[in-house]
This record gives C-alpha cells, structure tokens and sequence, in this order.
C-alpha cells in the first residue's frame, strides 16, 4: 500500500503540494487529473521521490518516511526498486539497445543472470508488440514504439507500482492508441497504477479511482462515475475546457 | 635535392624518429592518460552535490583548474622544474615533463568533461534513478557513456595540441624531436630542412590521430541517426 499524509511540496513562492492526504490502493488504477501547473506530476515524481516534499509522511508497505528529516539512500532505493516509472517524453537509454534498455537495471540493480533479464525482456518486448525491435537503437524508433520501450524498460523490475506521467502527451494520435491499448492491458491485469493524464475518455474507461489537483490541493478523490456524472461545476467546466463534456 | 641534402635527411630522419619514438610519443600518451584520468575526478568532483566542509575539495578543485588554465604551459614547466627545487623539491626531466602536462591536460579537459556531462538531459539521470540505480551507476553506466559521445572532438584536440606541446620538454633538457631536430640543424646549417622534417613528423602522428578520432566519433555516434 502507497500512503501520503500531510505532504507539503513548497517551491520559491509556490505550494505546489498543499497539505495532500490520498491512499494508492494496490492492484488498482489511479488517475490524477486537473489543469496544468495543479502539482499532478509534483505529486507523482514525490511518489518516487525524485522530488522531496518538504513535510508530511509517506508509507509504502511497512516503510515510513518523514520528509521532514533526512532520507536514506537505502530506503530511497527501495522505494524506486518497487515503483516504476514512465516519463512523457520516454527518456530512453538512446546509447543502448532497445534489449539492453530493458535489460540494463534488472542485471545491474538486481543482479539478475544476464540470460534471465535477457529471456525477461524478450517477453516483455513481446507483450508490447515489439519483440522484432531488440536489436535497434531507440533514435529509429517511433514516438509511440519508444513509449512501448519505456513501459517494458519499467515493468522489467517488477515494481509493486507503475507510475505514468502524461504518457501520451508528446504522441500523435495514432501513436496514442497503441500506449494506450499496453496500457489498458495492464490495468485489467490489476497492476498497480498511477497515472497522470489529460486523456479524460482513457481516464474514464481505466481509473479505479480519480484524484482531481487543483492549486496543489485535492479537490475530488473518489470513483470516476461520480467525478464524470455529476461533476460539481470546477469539474464541469475543467472538463469542458478538456472537450470532454460529462455524459450521463 | 642536392646529394648532400638527401645524405643530411637520410642520416637525420632515423634520430628525429627514435626521438619521436622514445620521447614524444611516451610523454604524450602517458600524459593525456594521467590528464584524462585527473579531469574525469576534476568533473565529477566539481559537479559533485558535496556540502558542508566537503565544499572545500570542490573549491580546491576549482582553484586547480583557474590556476592551470590561466597561466601559460612553460611558465608551468619552469616552475616545476627551475622553481620548486628552491622548495627543497626536485623532480627529474621527465618526471617534471609528466607532472607538468598532466596537469596542464587535466585543467582543460576537465571543463571538456563537465560540460559534456551537464549537456545530457536530466531525464537520463531521472530515468535511471527511477530504475533504482545508485549515482555511481547512472554515472558510470548512463551519463558518462554518452558524455564520452560529446567530449571526444575538444578532447581529441586537447591530445593533438598535446603531441605538438611536447616540444616544450627541450626547454627542460629533454632530447625530443625539436631537439634532435635543433641540434642537427646546428651541426648542418640548415634549419629550413631539419625543421621541416620535424614539422612533417608531427605532421603525420597528428594525421593519423585525426583519422583515429574519425574512426572513434564514428564508433561513438552509431547510436545517433545520420543527418542529411
């Protein structure tokens, strides 16, 4: 279980995290949604802590953090060994092989056989339609194969959470659906997921649970039927300024 | 060409070569490896997150590279040679020609390495550290990898301009190629034809660094799509 309690993320002039309380069920998908510059991805990249929240408590399983002292570089590790995580703008390995991005932590950081990641990564290249790209750079790969990448890159240390960060948001929209459609694979598989996302019609068909950012606080936490039926009129209006108009 | 030029070259090129051989050669490898060496630890210490009292290594560091940057090489090399044996502390020719251009090479080639180093993208250190790898790791296994990409065309010229700064050694005693060349010329009379033969000597390790550096960049860049 992923907890966060009173966590507070100041930047110079700016609360970017304000005071957020919000449980990460497992085997469920959250998506984190609201306007830009609300904290979504601040409130994502805490999760993995490449960002340290200035107060507030974090628990993940029977590890409890207190951002007010200082981390261990071995509770940190721990926390990023079980999270994986997917960027917006893919952030491959481009000097490595598509194999050898997906290969490259399971043998160095949990010291897998080279034959086992190998195998690992073979079938995971498999799983996102990419098994015939192993041997290819990332730079002669499309946007949306580069994302397939990434997502077999992270699940190849088998995280206890995966964590997307507007993982379609630098994709045209026929590259889109292929992210998209690996993604909702996962979903029914019952991983745990965390998404940022302005896609509200992917949002709605995945998310267990919907949490809306607002001005760094969480304005709505709860089942996407409610947040997409009976929307109060923040959301009715930020869901309009996303074109997407709340269906009965 | 005259008999008597042509005896001068062919008696003449054998000891400028095994000059070349023997000391050029030897003081720029063994320089530029040490350099490198100095300038990784250089780099990686002043782009180092050190705090507190440790900031005085990276200001130590930085004071290294203002002072060997902003003063010139022979001023360097008769420092070291002529000036610290009044400080009880004497260093062979060689050793002192070593000591010298290695730490010239290190000042220099570090800024090379830093800048290299801070030109890739953020999002491979965030990417790797998410994987759960240690800074080292991502050092080593991410950053500096494609760093090396970066770094190799200003870092070749540091090595070429190195080959041809080995020269400064005859102003410590040191019998390299210019002063081969110098003291044949001076038995001879003819310096037009001894310093173009050094010239041309240097001219072809310097060449076939340059194709070396070819192949390398080329090695390098097998990663990065060709441009049109």
């Amino acid at each position: 279980m992923l907890k966060l309690e009173h966590v507070n993320k100041i930047y110079t002039g700016h609360h970017a995290l304000n005071d957020i309380n919000v449980t990460f069920p497992e085997h469920q998908t959250t998506v984190i949604v609201g306007p830009s510059g609300s904290g979504k991805s601040t409130l994502l990249r805490s999760l993995n802590l490449l960002e340290r929240p200035e107060s507030g408590r974090y628990h993940f399983d029977n590890l409890t953090l207190d951002f007010k002292q200082s981390l261990s570089e071995k509770a940190i590790l721990k926390i990023r060994q079980q999270t994986g995580m997917v960027f917006q703008d893919f952030n491959l390995f481009p000097h490595l092989s598509v194999q050898k991005n997906v290969t490259e932590a399971p043998i160095h950081v949990l010291k897998q056989s080279p034959a086992k990641a190998n195998a690992n990564a073979k079938d995971l290249l498999a799983q996102v339609g990419l098994a015939d790209k192993a041997d290819q750079f990332p730079a002669s790969l499309s946007g949306g194969q580069q994302q397939r990448v990434a997502i077999a890159r992270a699940l190849a240390m088998k995280p206890k959470y995966m964590f997307f960060d507007e993982p379609t948001s630098a994709l045209d929209p026929e590259l889109e659906a292929d992210v998209l459609r690996v993604l909702l694979k996962l979903a029914q598989a019952h991983d745990s997921m965390i998404v940022v996302t302005h896609n509200m019609e992917f949002a709605r068909g995945v998310a267990d649970q919907i949490i809306f950012l607002e001005d760094g606080k969480i304005s709505y936490r709860g089942k996407p039927e409610a947040f997409f039926t009976e929307p109060t009129q923040r959301i009715h209006d930020f869901l309009s300024a996303m074109n997407f108009m709340a269906k009965p | 060409m005259t008999g008597g030029t042509w005896q001068i070259v062919t008696s003449s090129l054998p000891q400028i070569i095994t000059a070349a051989i023997k000391y050029t050669i030897p003081l720029t490898l063994i320089s530029f490896t040490l350099g490198l060496l100095l300038a990784l630890l250089t780099a990686i210490i002043r782009l180092s997150p050190l705090r507190g009292p440790f900031q005085l290594i990276r200001g130590i560091f930085w004071g290294y590279v203002w002072l060997f940057r902003s003063t010139p090489l022979l001023v360097q090399l008769f420092i070291i040679f002529f000036g610290l044996p009044n400080l009880g502390i004497q260093f062979s020719p060689w050793a002192a020609a070593i000591i010298t251009f290695t730490l010239n090479v290190g000042a220099y080639s570090s800024e090379t390495i830093r800048a290299a180093i801070l030109s890739i993208p953020n999002g491979q250190w965030e990417a790797a550290l998410t994987l759960g790898m240690t800074r080292r790791q991502v050092l080593l296994r991410i950053i500096l990898p494609q760093a090396a990409r970066v770094s190799l065309p200003p870092l070749s010229n540091s090595f070429i301009g190195l080959v041809k700064d080995t020269s400064l050694a005859s102003s410590i005693t040191i019998v390299e190629m210019f002063t081969v060349g110098q003291q044949i010329s001076a038995k001879t009379y003819e310096p037009l034809l001894l310093y173009s033969l050094v010239a041309l000597i240097y001219l072809i390790i310097c060449t076939l660094l340059t194709i070396l550096q070819g192949y390398l960049e080329k090695w390098t860049s097998r990663y990065v799509p060709k441009q049109n």
